[in-house]
């Protein structure tokens, strides 16, 4: 930063674009079009698993239905899609912020963003990871569970392929409706849900960073209407991250 | 910035470790490239020592006569067992270290921006990132191979992968992911640069015709190597906790793997021959001075192959997928012959009445179009289902894949090194010298691989370390052409280095190009030119336009009126 005749100008105002770029609005064009086939990477790299998810659930139709009314909590799951979608809407009225030049905007909205994030985490990991895990609802060859009210549960068998065949007789035995019995391929549906969970969870925890590094920027007076990408550039990624939830959510606990 | 606008970007920044520094932390995209080339070159040495062990071994159908009988712990290893840990690092560090990034990131980092007119890059610190990421994956990659290697072949097909206990699969498969990252970073990098760093008035058809296939391959990179990258995940996940996805005995799927694997791996094979094929282009046209044939027909073979290229990867499954899949992915397999051909075709035409100088980099492109024809038209044998019942897993496979990649990436790889080495070196090569050197590669390989069409059609299958006698004699003469690539990339290593301590300072256009890198000075200065380069001309008017720092008495050009239009 040159400081000769810009001291009394806020960083935003001050912003020279880099040096190859031939103005500040070919430099935004150019970012947010990176940002953009970022994004498209992350949707290719997400559809990994809904292919995966795909292909189970047309294998197990029955099994797939049974897991996901079981295993998941459609409410827990929903509260956390609203949360996430009011996030999305606080971190565009904190990009509305650096476009009206309101730095307070931008850093309650942003803090707003940040506390549904850390409720959406929080959320994940205390009410369905840890008692999935203490109850050894995982993934492969981890999977224990036992069941509820099911007295072939007690034999915790560990070889997956023999605890096919035992769960299976369970599972003619009782009345799915009243006493869920674990089906011989749960274990898939919890593998597609930990994996696809958990890397989601870690892209929120990533944008949490990024959120956090903006608003220190933002306290900074960074962004202004003259100069706000990288602020637009974590909504863009915070959208995505959001959208992800929002075929996850349905995929695994609703339907 | 200082007054340092006009200095060469090789020249020295105070004491050597300064210089260093300024190496280390550079985001000019000259030096990015130079470093990814140093450490691509590297990354190839590797591998074609292996590659030359592994002909070595199959001169002997009886086992463990090159290789040593080896011990580890308690189990026995035989030269069996070395063997396949050779082949996979062989297949490991070519496609991933090798040649997914030598033109992209090497030639086309020091190159796409300058022929853009451009000072860099979009994001020069992204750039200076994905370096520092593919030096990462590649540290983990070798860290695999000394923790006892793979013995997986590249392709890391389940369940063997998910099941062995030998070597170090997880890290390797963990360099590969992410030695992805770097490649995706690039890819991106270099699309957002030719969108929005473009001089003044250059439209998309004024492109070089290298740019063009630089930025077909970015997209293919941009989306298919994350499929790649969620592959490995689910691979290294199923490792650590069996999560059983691609495990048949927990309702897994192991084709799935296939499928997923191969939607990178098929378009990756694009992102390994689309630049060789914008190498050649150039070198073509300016080695032939002549206006390249079908400029357009050129630039959107490329797009066509990159889109096509998400369209065929089940033909790697004919054997593992459902009959009605086989169908579909055969008949889309062959669309990929026709914008491959179009090229050719458009090479030979320019080619046609042209006047050629048969220097090194041109005898690298001629025998690119020698042996590419015979990779590509090898290419419908195995998308045909009959034929490639017979042909699947043999060395036909090996011989095809290989003139198509070495024949004719490494081959349009070392053609544009030597046609772009005087302008980012500032030196001359000699050129002499090269010509032997080119003539000795070109033999060998088609003495190492053509031989491999014969052993593959009497059904000899790829990856054995051992085979009945009958295949003794092509395997003798496919290994003495090994020993000849050897040879002649060994020459021109000593040519490069002999160039870079005392060769003939370069001029600015040696060649009489017209595209912006040959307008700059070699090597070019910090910021490519003093000022924004102005489009004067298009990148391939040979017959109205004397090359830039060309004497027009050096240089006559036809009479304006004997000029037919080109297209």
């Amino acid at each position: 930063m040159t400081t000769t005749d810009t001291h009394d100008l806020k960083p935003h105002e001050a912003y020279i674009p880099g040096h190859h770029w031939r103005n500040a609005e070919d430099e935004l064009e150019g970012a947010k079009l990176g940002m953009w086939l970022f994004l498209a990477t992350e949707v290719l790299m997400f559809s990994g698993f809904f292919c995966a998810y795909a292909v189970f659930r047309m294998l197990y139709p029955e099994n797939w239905h049974e897991a996901s009314r079981h295993y998941l909590n459609w409410k827990i799951g929903a509260a956390n899609t609203a949360v996430l979608l009011l996030s999305s809407f606080t971190i565009v009225l904190a990009i509305r912020g650096a476009q009206l030049g309101k730095r307070g905007m931008i850093l309650w909205n942003l803090l707003i963003t940040q506390a549904c994030a850390a409720f959406f985490l929080i959320v994940k990991l205390g009410w369905e990871y840890w008692p999935k895990y203490k109850k050894g609802e995982l993934p492969g060859a981890n999977f224990m569970y036992a069941g509820h009210g099911t007295e072939h549960a007690a034999a915790t068998v560990t070889d997956p392929t023999a605890m096919g065949q035992i769960v299976e007789v369970a599972a003619g035995a009782h009345d799915a409706a009243q006493h869920f019995a674990p089906m011989a391929h749960d274990q898939i549906f919890l593998s597609v849900y930990w994996i696809a969970t958990a890397t989601h969870g870690l892209h929120v925890f990533i944008g949490m960073l990024v959120i956090a590094w903006a608003m220190i920027k933002a306290w900074k007076w960074q962004y202004g209407p003259r100069h706000y990408t990288s602020l637009e550039n974590i909504g863009l990624y915070w959208h995505l991250v959001d959208i992800i939830w929002i075929f996850l959510f349905p995929l695994l606990y609703l339907v | 910035m200082g007054g340092h606008h006009d200095v060469s970007y090789l020249a020295p920044k105070g004491t050597p470790l300064q210089t260093l520094l300024a190496w280390m932390f550079t985001v000019d995209h000259k030096k990015i490239g130079v470093m990814y080339l140093v450490a691509t070159t590297f990354a190839f040495a590797l591998g074609g020592l292996a590659a030359l062990l592994l002909r070595a071994e199959l001169m002997y159908p009886e086992i463990g006569q090159v290789l040593p009988e080896y011990k580890a712990g308690a189990t026995t290893i035989t030269a069996n067992n070395l063997y396949n840990r050779a082949f996979s690092l062989h297949g490991v560090i070519m496609v991933f270290l090798f040649i997914i990034p030598a033109i992209p990131a090497a030639l086309g980092n020091i190159f796409l921006p300058i022929m853009l007119g451009a000072k860099d890059v979009a994001f020069p610190k992204l750039n200076l990132l994905s370096w520092y990421i593919y030096v990462f994956g590649g540290i983990i990659a070798v860290y695999a191979l000394i923790a006892g290697g793979v013995e997986t072949g590249w392709t890391f097909y389940t369940p063997y992968s998910t099941t062995t206990n030998w070597g170090a699969v997880t890290a390797m498969v963990l360099a590969a992911f992410i030695l992805g990252f770097s490649s995706i970073l690039t890819g991106l990098n270099f699309i957002v640069t030719t969108h929005k760093l473009r001089v003044p008035g250059m439209g998309w058809f004024d492109m070089p015709l290298f740019v063009w296939a630089i930025y077909a391959t970015a997209i293919i990179q941009v989306l298919a190597t994350p499929v790649l990258a969620i592959t490995l995940i689910m691979l290294m996940c199923e490792r650590m906790f069996h999560i059983g996805i691609f495990d048949p005995s927990m309702g897994g799927d192991p084709v799935l793997f296939q499928h997923f694997f191969w939607f990178y791996s098929h378009p990756a094979v694009y992102i390994m021959i689309l630049p060789g094929m914008g190498i050649i282009s150039e070198i073509i046209t300016v080695h032939c001075r002549k206006r390249i044939f079908g400029y357009r027909a050129i630039a959107f073979s490329s797009i066509a192959i990159a889109a096509i290229s998400f369209l065929v990867w089940g033909h790697h499954l004919f054997t593992s997928e459902t009959p009605a899949a086989n169908v579909v992915f055969s008949a889309l397999t062959f669309l990929v012959a026709i914008p491959t051909a179009i090229k050719v075709f458009n090479w030979v035409s320019t080619m046609y009445k042209s006047s050629i100088v048969w220097n090194t980099p041109m005898l690298y492109a001629a025998s690119f179009l020698f042996n590419f024809t015979i990779g590509g038209l090898t290419g419908p044998p195995l998308a045909t289902l009959a034929t490639d019942v017979h042909l699947h897993d043999t060395y036909f496979v090996v011989a095809h894949f290989h003139y198509v990649m070495m024949g004719g990436t490494v081959f349009a790889f070392v053609g544009g090194l030597h046609h772009w080495w005087p302008k980012f070196t500032g030196r001359m090569l000699n050129d002499n010298i090269g010509r032997i050197a080119a003539v000795i590669v070109f033999l060998g390989f088609n003495m190492t691989f053509f031989t491999q069409f014969f052993l593959g059609t009497q059904g000899m299958p790829r990856r054995y370390a051992t085979y009945v006698d009958d295949f003794h004699h092509l395997h003798m003469i496919s290994t003495i052409g090994s020993w000849l690539i050897g040879l002649g990339f060994l020459i021109h290593l000593l040519v490069f280095i002999q160039s870079l301590l005392g060769g003939e300072k370069a001029p600015k256009n040696p060649y009489g190009g017209l595209t912006f890198e040959w307008e700059a000075d070699s090597p070019p200065i910090e910021h490519n030119f003093p000022h924004e380069p102005v489009m004067t001309h298009g990148p391939y008017d040979f017959d109205t336009v004397v090359p830039p720092h060309w004497d027009p008495k050096d240089y006559p050009l036809p009479d304006p009126s004997k000029i037919k239009p080109a297209h």
